[in-house]
């Protein structure tokens, strides 16, 4: 399902927003109310980040902004204008997967694959601030996301997985 | 799908005086916005339509934790985490890292701001119990200057507080207390929900006898977030079982929680004695004149 303004409230984008996603300066228009997760995945186009409970609760929508995991129903775009957006589709780099998504198709870290965009942005965080966490401090890490396949176990290996394979020269957003 | 209202304006103020500018030259249909974890939710569910926002995310001058004289300070703009890490706060106060631990999830904590969680003032706010426990105070300021108005005389009801229109709260006041104990404890339906009800005490402990202490309560229906009646009981006492029982029980005597989806007035009203009773014994152990 896409975001779609119903006709009778439709109206001219009036606000234009540069930001960096992952790494490439990118300017778009949109209203000033237009949430981050939209504007990533309808008007920027990038469909990796995934839309899901628009209540804060499930953590699908989880992005970066300035360096930190945002959950990008809970925010504006406009409140993320001249900062720096890191995705999903930012984790590869030069054609090299993360080791983070390394770990996810390791471990089976996902089985319907709704929750993992989300899942993966906070696992690299966790890692990026404590390379080798406890498997609680990684709990704790994705506490704010659901996954309503894996009950959590295969995540916390995939994100375990990443953290004993880390990648030489990790480039951080 | 639950998407704002239309917004007629966005601006990024520069300053804490260009904040207010702002505010003025909007009016009351514009709001402040920080971390905008409450703000943003309510808009989408039209319970807020604000017709402009002012971004305050910029302003450095609300993002220091400091100790000035005998108070600590905690700007507007600092985020629950950095509260959660802060070793200033937890040397003075441990309640603050064991409250921080059970607001929201990790992720909201990267966003969300001290100041947009007291003035957002969600009956079930967290920092707002540990607030009045602490009888901290908030700095809020105007075009004409600023003032400081007591925890406990900050809210005037659910989602209402003295801050006005053409005003931001800029930083919130906690006074030290050497050799003070704290904690907090809260009961959630799970990880991240408000609270079914939660506590947070202080106490200090001389010479055998409770020189000072405060109990801040959320989600039960407390005026002010505190029950003023349970500290007097306990001040100039003995920090026995029998005394905290008795407390405990006053605290929960002063609540007036509702019946709802979280559990039914009866069972919040126990654990407010329960959680209140576990919280003074635990501040009771961990003040150093105990």
């Amino acid at each position: 399902m896409r975001f779609v303004v119903p006709s009778n409230q439709a109206k001219e984008p009036d606000m234009q927003v540069t930001m960096t996603i992952n790494g490439e300066s990118v300017t778009k228009e949109c209203e000033p109310r237009t949430l981050l997760v939209h504007f990533i995945r309808d008007i920027v186009g990038l469909r990796g980040t995934h839309w899901g409970c628009d209540t804060s609760n499930c953590g699908t929508c989880v992005l970066w902004v300035d360096g930190e995991p945002v959950k990008s129903c809970t925010i504006l775009a406009a409140m993320a204008d001249g900062r720096e957006v890191r995705t999903v589709e930012g984790l590869e780099q030069n054609g090299q997967l993360d080791p983070i998504q390394e770990g996810f198709r390791e471990c089976h870290g996902l089985q319907c694959g709704f929750c993992t965009p989300g899942m993966m942005m906070t696992g690299r965080w966790i890692l990026d601030n404590n390379p080798n966490p406890s498997e609680e401090e990684i709990r704790e890490g994705i506490s704010g996301q659901l996954c309503r396949c894996t009950g959590y176990h295969n995540i916390v290996k995939s994100i375990q997985w990443a953290a004993e394979h880390p990648a030489e020269n990790e480039v951080k957003a | 799908m639950q998407t704002p209202a239309p917004l007629a304006d966005y601006v990024r103020a520069t300053s804490v005086a260009d904040a207010i500018a702002q505010l003025e030259k909007y009016g009351e249909d514009a709001r402040l916005v920080a971390g905008g974890h409450s703000l943003i939710p309510m808009m989408r569910l039209r319970l807020a339509r604000p017709e402009a926002l002012i971004d305050i995310n910029d302003l450095d001058e609300l993002k220091s934790i400091k100790v000035e004289g005998n108070e600590i300070v905690v700007g507007a703009m600092v985020r629950h985490r950095e509260v959660l890490d802060s070793p200033l706060l937890f040397e003075h106060y441990p309640i603050f890292r064991e409250c921080e631990k059970v607001i929201a999830d990790p992720v909201v904590r990267n966003r969300g701001s001290v100041g947009g969680s007291y003035c957002q003032a969600d009956p079930s706010e967290d920092l707002s119990a540990l607030g009045s426990a602490l009888r901290g105070s908030v700095v809020i300021q105007n075009s004409t200057g600023t003032r400081t108005v007591p925890m406990r005389e900050f809210h005037f009801g659910p989602y209402m507080t003295q801050v006005g229109d053409g005003e931001i709260l800029t930083e919130v006041r906690f006074p030290i207390r050497p050799g003070a104990g704290s904690a907090y404890e809260k009961v959630e339906r799970r990880v991240g929900d408000w609270a079914v009800a939660s506590v947070g005490t202080f106490v200090v402990v001389k010479n055998g006898v409770v020189e000072d202490c405060g109990i801040g309560l959320a989600a039960v229906g407390a005026e002010h977030f505190c029950v003023p009646a349970a500290e007097e009981f306990l001040i100039g006492k003995a920090p026995t079982e029998e005394n905290l029982e008795q407390a405990a029980a006053m605290a929960a005597e002063g609540c007036n929680p509702s019946s709802d989806q979280r559990g039914p007035a009866d069972y919040k009203k126990h654990l407010a004695k329960e959680l209140t009773l576990r919280a003074l014994r635990r501040s009771v152990q961990s003040s150093q004149g105990a």
